[in-house]
């Protein structure tokens, strides 16, 4: 599904190398997760993959189901099938969270040429969804992300996930701020999009989360690169000695 | 004190082309206002009221042409119930106007009253606009008392079915219109006056509204979408106790439009809220200002603008709120925002206070800003295209201004309004 490889990426405004020959592929059906120290390129992966500015890929590739990703533009990957759950979701003051739903669906449903969801329909759907992630009617209405708890902002993320059906979903973080429940409420939504179409990169920094949203590979990033890849045990390794003992290892 | 010699020979340029109409019961009021134009002279450039805007296209005796902008939309408010009052090139058109009678409010045409010897109008016509004078001088109102063609005195007495809609037609390249329209609103009574249309090649118009005791008067304008129009508004307003004054101004496109509101709230817990959107592109200049004076206690007004800005445009803003002595308990708002979308447009802000009570709350904020990038990202990466994802914080950053429209069904009229202009400049 996903196919990252030797991917180099260095910041447009200044001289700082941030991801130094990235490999890695995430097969349809599959749940990836990343886990590596604060500040080796977790999020600049998640962003350079969903085409934001700032980043510029100076070697390696990185496709989807075989279309290169780094050439289109943010809009076009997600309706590729890109989603991306923000680690700072964003707040839009004056833009009503089911307006910008319901434009998101159908920008996507108009760019592979299918047809509109009709307001009832899109209306039914989201309220179902909603209710499964607890997200109460008001917090529909409000602006998006205006306001919200920090794990009310996660939570909607998973509900835009939810809505738009991506084929591969990169989760950012997506437990942290999140109390107990909330965090099974969230894996519960990642949980029921598993699906043998679709993939998963959760990048983490607890086996907490992993141990709701059981992951088939694990991945270590370090220095911007991929430096040890496991099964689920990598996460407990982690978890239990941190990272000095894998990265003396590899180096 | 005598008038420097330019603006001298500027204002009796401008008044040697002109000739005050026939007065009757309003003859005096004429006189005064033409008195006070020669006293003032008219705004030069000079002037600090005017140190963002040149006056000389609004003050010139000769008119310039100006295209009749042909439209591919209804007129607005078209799909509303509604009293329609038409002006086409600043003069009253009967045929095209609906029958005047409405139960609620006597409307005559100024024409008319100008032959009569006595009518409700006279205690008001150039009344406010004199109190408007000071502490700034506003030639082009006294001009406008002095000479206006036409206009309607409307006396709300009731509560009328529908709003009352001014139309203004343009239809002349080199037509130079003068309206004056006077609003008396009696108490208990409340009315909605609508107004869009583009007038004329050049337009100065003057509304003077006294609106007594709990009565409430709410009123939308939508000016545009005409490219060429050279426009001098003002507004005066007094409100008394426990009475309701809001205002909301559409503005699409424009060389030149200048509207400025003047509201003295002299009776306590009353409510007045000006407000503003204005969008335009390349050649507009746009400026709005407002002076709000709060002479009694209790009483809140708000000012909101939101200008969007692109190519070259520029947007001015100069808001005052005076707050005298003894009017305590005054709740004041100004807030004064352009989005520029790119780095040829200027918004140029004076917000100002002057308090004179103790026990006040008064807030006001200027910002200046351009797309938020991080916004613009977040909705781009959920699938909503580039152009799309700018219109919807374009406008989410208007939706404060549009809010001030109290009727759902007009403010959504206006936001389709502005949905079309953003649509068309994709
Ligand atoms: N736009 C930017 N400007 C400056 N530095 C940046 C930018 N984006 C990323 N960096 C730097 O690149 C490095 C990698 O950052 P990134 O956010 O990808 O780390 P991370 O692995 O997600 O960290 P964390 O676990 O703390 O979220 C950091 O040193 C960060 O400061
Ligand atoms: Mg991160």
């Amino acid at each position: 599904m996903l196919e990252i490889k030797n991917l180099h990426v260095k910041l447009e405004d200044e001289d700082k190398q941030i991801l130094k020959g990235l490999d890695l592929t995430v097969e349809a059906g599959k749940v990836h997760a990343i886990m590596g120290p604060n500040g080796s390129g977790k999020s600049t992966l998640s962003y350079v993959l969903s085409g934001r500015d700032g980043y510029e890929v100076t070697d390696g590739s990185a496709t989807l189901a075989g279309e290169d990703l780094l050439e289109l533009e943010p809009e076009e990957r997600a309706a590729l099938g890109v989603f991306l759950a923000f680690q700072y979701p964003v707040e839009i003051p004056g833009v009503g969270n089911m307006t910008f739903l319901r434009t998101a669906v159908n920008s996507q449903r108009k760019a592979r040429g299918e047809e509109e969801l009709s307001a009832a329909d899109f209306l039914k759907t989201i309220r179902a969804k909603a209710k499964e992630l607890k997200i109460d009617a008001d917090m529909l209405k409000r602006p998006v992300n205006v306001g919200f708890s920090g794990g009310e902002k996660k939570r909607n993320e998973i509900l835009q996930m939810a809505m738009l059906e991506p084929k591969m979903c990169i989760l950012d973080e997506t437990d942290s701020g999140l109390d107990v429940d909330a965090m099974k409420l969230v894996a519960e939504g990642v949980n029921a999009l598993r699906d043998e179409g679709r993939g998963f990169l959760v990048i983490t920094h607890y086996q907490r989360l992993l141990d709701h949203i059981k992951p088939d590979v694990v991945h270590i990033l370090a220095g911007g690169k991929i430096v040890k890849t496991g099964g689920p045990e990598l996460a407990l390794e982690v978890e239990n000695n941190g990272y000095a003992g894998i990265l003396a290892e590899v180096s | 004190m005598a008038l420097a010699e330019a603006k001298q020979s500027a204002t009796e340029a401008r008044l040697a082309a002109m000739s005050l109409p026939e007065g009757g019961c309003l003859a005096a009021a004429r006189q005064a206002a033409l008195s006070r134009v020669q006293t003032l002279g008219l705004p030069g450039r000079r002037d600090e009221y005017w140190k963002y805007t040149r006056p000389d296209k609004l003050t010139s005796a000769e008119v310039s042409k100006a295209a009749v902008f042909a439209s591919d939309e209804e007129p607005m408010f078209s799909e509303f119930d509604r009293l329609k009052i038409v002006f086409v090139d600043g003069v009253y058109n009967a045929e095209a106007s609906d029958d005047l009678s409405l139960e609620g409010v006597q409307i005559d045409r100024i024409a008319d009253i100008c032959c009569q010897d006595i009518h409700w109008a006279k205690d008001l016509y150039g009344v406010l606009e004199a109190r408007g004078q000071s502490p700034v001088a506003r030639p082009l109102a006294a001009l406008n008392t002095a000479f206006a063609q036409d206009g309607v005195a409307i006396h709300v007495t009731g509560k009328p079915s529908k709003p009352i809609n001014l139309v203004y037609v343009h239809s002349d390249e080199a037509s130079d219109a003068i309206l004056h329209h006077v609003i008396r609103v009696e108490a208990g009574a409340e009315a909605t006056i609508l107004e869009n249309g583009p007038a004329a090649s050049r337009f100065n118009k003057c509304m003077e509204i006294d609106i007594a005791d709990t009565g409430k008067l709410h009123l939308v304008r939508a000016q545009g979408r005409d490219h060429e129009r050279r426009a001098a508004t003002h507004l005066f307003a007094r409100l008394g106790s426990e009475s309701v004054f809001k205002s909301f101004t559409l503005t699409v496109n424009g060389i030149l439009t200048r509207n400025e509101a003047v509201v003295e709230i002299l009776g306590g817990d009353a409510i007045a809220h000006i407000a503003g959107a204005c969008v335009g592109d390349g050649e507009f200049h746009h400026d709005d200002t407002v002076f709000i004076t709060h002479d009694a206690v209790n009483c809140e007004s708000r000012q909101v603008f939101k200008k969007v800005l692109r190519n070259g445009a520029t947007g001015v803003f100069q808001g005052k709120i005076l707050v005298k002595e003894g009017a305590q308990k005054t709740d004041g708002y100004q807030i004064s925002q352009s989005l520029l979308l790119d780095d040829d447009s200027q918004f140029l802000a004076k917000p100002e206070l002057e308090i004179y009570a103790d026990d006040v709350i008064c807030s006001h904020g200027s910002t200046t800003g351009a797309i938020d990038e991080e916004a613009l990202f977040y909705l781009r990466s959920r699938g909503v295209p580039a152009h799309e994802a700018t219109d919807l914080l374009t406008l989410a950053f208007l939706a404060e201004a549009v809010e001030e429209v109290e009727d759902q069904s007009i403010a959504d009229a206006i936001v389709a309004r502005l949905e079309g202009w953003l649509a068309r400049r994709r």
